[in-house]
């Protein structure tokens, strides 16, 4: 499902010569089977967000093997990469919600991008966004949302289109711990249903009151990984 | 319920980053110059229509010692030469030029009144040419029939007419070349502009899963409604300028045909709405080649 093998990162710093270039990750392997769940520990600058960019196609490893949803990274083309795009959420750290849209339609932009029909599109929003509990906000623009509403428009965005891996990067960072109990209960439920999940996180109350495997991070290198 | 539908529809938010006025204006100046220079293209090549067949269909005979007994001894032999002339059905309205207009001819050369000079002059006929072919055999068959007699047509200057003609037509070609390719590189100046502004909306839709084909298509949608909009306005804008300057040359065109509008050539009527229709293609190309080709820098 999920499948590093002695995957390297590198981020080239513009201002530098060519050949210099941040080592963001370190030969890193795992496997996550389909339908597993993962936390994506460790402190912050260690490279979670560097390994979830690389699962979410965002990236491209220098050196290393990716396999995300039995599709090898390197060797799709751009179309195939896009319409594999559509099969994974990402929850971002900071939301990225866009403020020309209403709640509504930044939870829709997937579907609509995969071209659903406005029924299906119109009952699936208004289900997320219930079980999101922002059934009531439907109309509001992202700058008149708090954070942790925010939050739950970018967590309803990434799951609506029923994506086969949900990657998220810290979802419960803004949110209180009610409304982080009713997130992790939407990711489980969503894993029970068959979705890969990684859930990148420094909470480690979280991870305690969620027990899963971990995949643990330490500068640019696994140091653990159950 | 939701978002109003246009805003909707615009989740790349282009309405906004390509909002300003500069495009369509610019796009409306280049438009403006592209009608001119049609203008000169279509009006040089009817002008040198014109001049060219009057030219060329010009003759000037000379005939030497033209009150000489003709090889026939039976008249003149400006009379010989008349005769024939007249008998060539592709020769129209030969005429002998008095003894005036000849000196008039060559007085900037022999003086007030060359006659004084007692050099005998020729006489000079004029005529039209009608024939379809070139009148090259008529010089040597009067040449047989009065020696010395010499043909001038006008060829030499259909032919200048005709160069000059292809360089103004080549002129008006380069500066349509050039005005397209200005237009395409403010076409991709502005969309860059745009990808610039909207470069996180862009980087969000390509990481949730849109082609390269959907993001190129909205930008290109905007950009080709913008430059129809701007060439169809540069081309509104240039039509009584057009009809200035058709104006002007009225007296060598020669009166309008019916149905012109403006006094305008029917072939610049049909070509000036082509201006929109090629400013939305070039709109539409460049466009798509900017955005993916900026699309490429994301993974």
């Amino acid at each position: 499902m999920v499948k590093f093998e002695d995957v390297w990162l590198k981020y080239r710093h513009p201002a530098r010569q060519s050949d210099a270039a941040a080592e963001a990750l370190r030969g890193i392997s795992f496997d996550i089977p389909e339908g597993g769940f993962r936390w994506l520990t460790g402190p912050s600058g260690a490279g979670k967000t560097s390994l979830l960019k690389l699962i979410y196609l965002a990236e491209h490893p220098a050196k290393g093997r990716i396999e995300i949803l039995g599709t090898e990274a390197a060797k799709i083309s751009r179309r195939d990469a896009a319409l594999l795009r559509r099969r994974i959420g990402v929850v971002y750290q900071d939301f990225r919600l866009l403020p020309q849209l209403s709640a509504y339609d930044n939870v829709a932009l997937p579907m609509r991008l995969a071209r659903r029909n406005e029924t299906q599109i119109h009952a699936d929003v208004t289900e997320i966004l219930r079980w999101v509990g922002l059934e009531n906000r439907l109309h509001a623009r992202p700058d008149e949302l708090s954070g942790g509403e925010q939050q739950r428009i970018a967590t309803a965005r990434a799951v609506v289109a029923r994506p086969k891996l949900l990657v998220a990067d810290e979802p419960t960072g803004n949110l209180d711990d009610e409304q982080a109990d009713r997130l992790m209960h939407l990711m489980l439920a969503l894993n029970r249903l068959g979705t890969t999940v990684v859930v990148a996180t420094h909470n480690m109350e979280l991870v305690q009151r969620y027990p899963a495997p971990r995949l643990t991070i330490e500068h640019g290198r696994l140091t653990h990984a159950d | 319920m939701r978002t109003d539908p246009r805003r909707r529809a615009d989740y790349l938010g282009l309405r906004e980053a390509l909002g300003d006025m500069l495009l369509p204006v610019l796009v409306a100046a280049v438009s403006f110059l592209a009608a001119l220079a049609m203008a000169g293209a279509l009006a040089s090549a009817t002008l040198a229509a014109r001049w060219q067949g009057d030219a060329a269909a010009e003759l000037t005979i000379q005939v030497p010692q033209p009150q000489a007994p003709d090889a026939a001894n039976k008249g003149t032999r400006l009379d010989a030469v008349m005769n024939a002339l007249k008998a060539m059905p592709e020769v129209a309205d030969p005429q002998v030029m008095s003894a005036q207009s000849v000196s008039a001819l060559i007085s900037p050369w022999l003086g007030a009144d060359p006659a004084q000079i007692g050099l005998p002059l020729p006489a000079v006929i004029s005529a039209r040419w009608t024939g379809a072919n070139p009148p090259d055999a008529l010089g040597p068959a009067l040449a047989q029939l009065t020696p010395g007699t010499l043909v001038q047509t006008g060829t030499l200057w259909a032919s200048r007419v005709a160069a000059l003609t292809t360089s103004l037509q080549a002129c008006a070609a380069a500066i349509l070349v050039i005005v397209a390719l200005v237009a395409a590189a403010v076409v991709a100046v502005a969309t860059r502009s745009g990808l610039a502004q909207r470069r996180e909306t862009i980087t969000l839709v390509h990481a949730l899963g849109a082609l390269d084909g959907d993001i190129a298509e909205r930008f290109a949608a905007r950009i080709t409604l913008l430059a129809l909009a701007g060439s169809a306005a540069g081309a509104v804008l240039a039509l009584p300028v057009l009809a200035w300057l058709a104006a002007l040359a009225a007296p060598f065109t020669g009166p309008a045909q019916i149905g012109d509008v403006f006094n305008l050539p029917p072939a610049l009527m049909f070509a000036l709405p082509g201006l929109p229709a090629a400013a939305a293609a070039i709109g539409w190309g460049t466009a798509q080649l900017t955005v993916r080709g900026w699309l490429r820098s994301l993974t």
